[in-house]
């Protein structure tokens, strides 16, 4: 949305500047000036959050980038002399590893939002897509990082999750020995890792930028889902969503430093503790949480479907949920955005989010009994929701009517 | 409800359910653990100088025999938040010790205080062959490298009381269970039965009744008995797991103190911002 600007440069170097770079026209048209709905609610504060969240990374992972040692017989006390040895090292250290929880904690709440106010219904395709590449982006960095340590877990989860590669017919055992760089894991594996995990956040930041760029050709949505019609529609975005975009940073800061200062070993495995051992296998090897519902789907697929086996039945579930991320704003066709105005999908909805807290918990149990049966219904339910339920939904449901405006919604919610 | 509300609850929920899920697997082999009152647990919790000290003289005394502490330096036993030796008692301490120094004459000389603790094997297989083909884990951070099982919904409060002292109410657990084993369990030569692992492992019962003599400290009694020592070692190995837990807690109060009232602040900043806002 451009010439939104009301910049003048009044001194002659500015004018100069402006001229031949309009750097600072651009931010003040962006960073201030932006016309935003007036009615965002407080879930639209979460993807100022996720870049505060990626600066904290990028920040505290230089320093103990500054401190660690990649290599394999090393790597797990270089950690430990982080926390041990270095200044504030048990901070720097502790803040990187929970910040990697509260990342994802803050993606889940920006995602469910998406999914819940309609976000990715046209024209904000490509904002969507964009966002699901970052998710996979995060996942992947996430995963190398956790590798990091050299601990139990961390050599573990990289031994189970590389193999997943290997069940893709004819080009998997390739691609596991390159992910691996050899036939297990080990030093070599660790190395690439290193490197990889110190690229992504930095292709993940270019991204968010591209992010933002399509926001800001079609704006935001709402919680109304209505479009912006007027400039009675719309607030400055500084001062205003600065400022509540600020507040709800420090709000989420005092979870962060909770548990950075009296819980930083709580959201991790006590087995990440132990050196990395390839003779010893832990008996249960878990993910990280942030995992879990995904690592259920994998799991759940158990039993041959026609000439595919069961690990690579696993492996298709495992990526196609995520896939069909990409596909949702042409899976749901439904005309209305938000999902306050739709008395049919809000139930399927929060059964959808009840599920994916229930996979949550299901990936991290034993896969045996009860939790098998249910990871499968979860994973059907998981499926059915966006290929089944959205498109019929879009179909059959009679919307409730919805404001005219932002501004009419606005002053009906305020005189009521 | 509204969909706050309902999102505010259900983000709650994953947290709690998906990160308890994969905290609280560890050691699920285990009977029930009695938890300890930790002087170091809690949000005010630091640790008792006194306490570190028995732990350390058991430490010295008994389980570094066997057991490792390779991350373990001499000087941390004078640093702030530890067992709080003076400087002269661990140069004294260190000097008692030789340590194997390629440079130095004849390979060996004596410690100081910014030696590592020496291994009591020179290497793994050694500590294997001593040991009836057991290795016994390294303590530096061993405390942390274990945990207790708690049943849902237990391990979800963890969270709201940063319990993670799990580990040493493991220690202590394992320490105070070697009972005979019960009817129909059979105990291979060289292992021992243990209540708590409900199972058997490599290391007889390493501590009992009047097992150390504690070195008298400031007039006060501490009973010499299993409970005690057990105690005791737990808490020392934890501080040797995680010793600036007092520091990163004092940090911990200040930067959120700081966070609630910035938070609060800004909060009426934001208020008044908005209140001409529609
Ligand atoms: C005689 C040698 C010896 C002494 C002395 C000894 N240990 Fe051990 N310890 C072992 C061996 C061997 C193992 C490995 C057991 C196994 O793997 O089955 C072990 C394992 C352990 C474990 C890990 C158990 C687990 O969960 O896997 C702990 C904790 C432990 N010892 C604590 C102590 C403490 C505390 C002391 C001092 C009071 C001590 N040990 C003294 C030999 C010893
Ligand atoms: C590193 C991760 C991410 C960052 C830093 C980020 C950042 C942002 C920012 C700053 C906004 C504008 C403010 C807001 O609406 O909250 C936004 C909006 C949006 N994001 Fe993200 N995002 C990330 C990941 C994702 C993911 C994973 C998705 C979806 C799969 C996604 C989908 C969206 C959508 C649809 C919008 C527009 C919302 C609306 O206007 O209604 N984002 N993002």
């Amino acid at each position: 949305m451009a010439g939104n600007s009301t910049y003048n440069p009044t001194n002659p170097v500015e004018k100069w500047l402006d001229d031949r770079l309009p750097l600072v026209r651009f931010s003040k048209e962006h960073l201030m000036d932006f016309p935003t709905p007036k009615n965002l609610n407080y879930w639209w504060t979460f993807g100022a959050i996720l870049v505060m969240c990626l600066g904290i990374q990028i920040v505290t992972g230089i320093v103990l980038a500054m401190h660690y040692t990649p290599e394999a017989t090393m790597a797990f006390n270089s950690v430990e002399h982080i926390r041990r040895d270095v200044n504030f090292g048990r901070i720097i250290q502790g803040t990187h590893a929970v910040g990697a929880s509260m990342f994802f904690a803050a993606v889940y709440i920006h995602i469910f939002r998406g999914l819940y106010y309609g976000s990715y219904k046209e024209p904000r395709e490509v904002l969507w897509i964009l966002g699901v590449i970052m998710f996979v982006l995060m996942m992947a960095t996430a995963f190398m990082g956790y590798v990091l340590p050299w601990g139990q877990m961390s050599f573990w989860a990289a031994t189970v999750i590389t193999n997943i590669f290997a069940a893709i017919p004819i080009v998997g055992e390739p691609i596991l020995q390159l992910l691996r760089g050899g036939f297990a894991v080990d030093n070599a594996t660790l190395n690439r890792f290193f490197s990889l995990h110190y690229l992504l956040p930095f292709v993940l930041a270019a991204v968010v930028a591209l992010h933002i760029w399509a926001l800001h050709v079609p704006g935001n949505n709402n919680p109304v889902g209505v479009e912006v019609k007027s400039e009675r529609d719309t607030l400055a975005f500084h001062p205003y969503y600065t400022m509540k975009d600020m507040f709800a940073m420090v709000v989420f800061l005092i979870p962060f430093a909770w548990f950075v200062f009296f819980a930083p070993d709580i959201l991790g495995h006590p087995d990440n503790y132990i050196m990395a051992d390839p003779q010893v296998t832990p008996p249960h090897i878990v993910p990280e949480w942030y995992f879990l519902p995904f690592y259920a789907i994998l799991r759940a697929i158990d039993f041959n479907i026609l000439f595919i086996d069961s690990k690579l039945g696993g492996v298709i579930f495992f990526a196609g949920s995520i896939l069909v991320l990409f596909f949702v704003p042409w899976l749901d066709r439904s005309k209305v955005r938000s999902g306050s105005f739709r008395p049919l999908f809000k139930p399927f909805y929060w059964v959808f989010v009840l599920n994916f807290i229930m996979l949550t918990y299901l990936g991290a149990q034993a896969a045996e009994g009860i939790y098998v049966v249910l990871s499968k219904i979860g994973t059907a339910y998981y499926f059915a929701y966006f290929l089944i339920i959205l498109p019929v939904l879009s179909r059959i449901e009679t919307p409730a009517p919805l404001p005219t405006s932002i501004s009419e919604s606005v002053l009906s919610k305020s005189a009521s | 409800m509204k969909f706050t509300q309902k999102l505010a609850a259900a983000a709650v929920l994953v947290l709690s359910m998906g990160m308890g899920g994969s905290a609280a697997l560890a050691a699920e082999e285990g009977g029930h653990a009695e938890q300890q009152n930790w002087t170091f647990a809690g949000l005010f919790g630091t640790y008792d100088e006194h306490q570190l000290q028995r732990g350390f003289q058991i430490f010295r005394e008994v389980c570094s025999n066997c057991h490792s502490a390779n991350l373990l330096a001499f000087r941390n036993l004078s640093e702030e938040g530890g067992p709080g030796f003076s400087e002269e008692q661990v140069k004294a301490l260190a000097e008692t010790y030789t340590i194997e120094d390629a440079e130095a004459e004849g390979g060996e000389r004596s410690g100081v205080a910014a030696d590592r603790w020496p291994a009591p094997f020179a290497s793994d297989q050694d500590a294997r062959d001593a040991n009836g083909g057991a290795l016994p884990p390294d303590f530096s951070v061993l405390a942390k490298a274990r945990g207790i099982h708690q049943p849902f919904p237990f391990w979800v409060f963890n969270y709201f009381t940063a319990y993670q002292e799990g580990g040493a109410d493991y220690i202590y657990n394992l320490l105070v269970n070697y009972h005979e084993a019960p009817e129909g369990v059979e105990v291979p030569p060289g292992q021992y039965y243990n209540s708590f692992l409900g199972g058997t492992l490599a290391m007889g019962p390493p501590l009992d009744d009047g097992f150390v003599t504690y070195e008298a400290g400031e007039g006060e009694a501490v009973p010499e008995t299993l409970e005690q020592y057990s105690k005791d070692i737990s808490a020392f190995m934890y501080w040797m797991a995680d010793p600036h837990l007092a520091e990163r807690k004092a940090t911990g109060f200040r930067v959120l103190i700081f966070l609630i009232v910035f938070a609060a602040l800004m909060y009426l900043v934001k208020r008044r911002l908005w209140a001409n806002a529609h």
